[in-house]
């Protein structure tokens, strides 16, 4: 094997993966949006279910069907 | 190479609250088309019941449901639907894309591509499919109203420990791939998590008050199809369209990138 050869056998390869992103930089999206993802989840999944945030049943009965379908328990 | 600052994060959030935006309108179609009918026949069979209840209003009077509705039918299977599939679907695709972040380069020699796939489908395992083994989405009129709460704990414990197992998996295929390879490693991971999976279903306690005696089993059956089909439709949708827009933010600087410049994965 030619020495001369040997520093162009990397970059020839077609795929270039990627390289990770720092856990330090995902930590604080991961999470702030994950905190308002799951409150929202709430809301769909289970307010006004087995919790209530707000009285009454508006919010159950406006997101019923999406939660019977989306699996969670409901009534 | 891309930056691995946190704009690119930021990019990834977007990007993936968008295309679970795009893979909830798939999933809203699917459970009006495929899902509202078994909805609309479970009521029939409780109004059914609430009629036999009152067998001297006849049966006309007594098919009215007795209690003002707050949100009508029409409203419940579109608007109402479409409200609790796309928040889902955004709620969803944004702490997927973050998961994504975190995996990234960290699980193999996977394309931005190739992971926003795994990604996808491991969130449909872990969020739905191994809960649904254990706790079935009923439709409305079978639960019973008065164990809701109990069903409800289950049921978000159970996504809680899906989620964990298949975390602890991934990490274990990860240890184990050095000294197993990467093929026998995943193997191992994999019989590792259905058996966590089935030891947990196994001692978690059942949801037999969850449907009544003497409901309709086809109902029951389209109905659970429907859910499955919805979430599969999801998830699917999900991973061509965030794994496209993923694609095209990291892969097109990495391709750009000239010998000398970081190619291989990083350990950590």
């Amino acid at each position: 094997m030619a020495e001369a050869v040997a520093p162009s056998v990397t970059p020839t390869t077609p795929v270039v993966l990627p390289v990770s992103l720092p856990v330090r930089t995902v930590l604080p999206w991961a999470l702030f949006a994950g905190l308002l993802a799951l409150v929202a989840l709430y809301f769909v999944g289970a307010e006004q279910g087995a919790l209530s945030v707000f009285a009454g049943s508006d919010v159950h009965e406006w997101v019923h069907d999406g939660r019977h379908l989306l699996g969670f328990p409901c009534h | 190479m891309y930056d691995t600052t946190s704009s690119t994060v930021r990019r990834l959030l977007v990007r993936g609250m968008l295309a679970g935006l795009i893979a909830g309108l798939f999933a809203f179609a699917l459970a009006y088309v495929a899902g509202e009918p078994s909805v609309d026949a479970s009521i029939a069979v409780e109004e059914a019941a609430a009629a036999a209840e009152h067998a001297g209003h006849g049966a006309a009077a007594a098919a009215e449901p007795e209690e003002e509705e707050l949100v009508s039918r029409a409203v419940q299977s579109t608007a109402g639907l479409a409200t609790g599939v796309l928040v889902y679907g955004v709620a969803l695709g944004g702490i997927a894309s973050l998961a994504f972040a975190f995996v990234l380069g960290r699980v193999g020699r996977f394309t931005p591509k190739a992971t926003a796939a795994l990604v996808a489908a491991a969130a449909f395992t872990t969020v739905y499919l191994v809960p649904f083994l254990k706790y079935p989405a009923t439709p409305p009129a079978v639960g019973n109203p008065d164990t809701i709460g109990k069903r409800t704990t289950l049921f978000f414990l159970m996504i809680l420990l899906s989620v964990l197992l298949g975390v602890a998996a991934v990490v274990l295929g990860r240890r184990l791939a050095p000294r197993l390879g990467n093929w026998n490693a995943t193997l191992v991971a994999g019989a590792g998590f259905v058996a966590a999976v089935a030891v947990a279903c196994a001692f978690l306690p059942g949801n037999d008050d969850a449907v009544q005696a003497g409901f309709p089993a086809a109902v029951l059956w389209e109905f659970r199809l429907a859910t499955l089909g919805i979430q599969a439709v999801l998830w699917a949708v999900f991973a061509v369209a965030f794994g496209a827009l993923a694609q095209r933010l990291l892969a097109p600087e990495t391709v750009r990138a000239t010998a000398g410049t970081r190619e291989t994965v990083p350990a950590a």
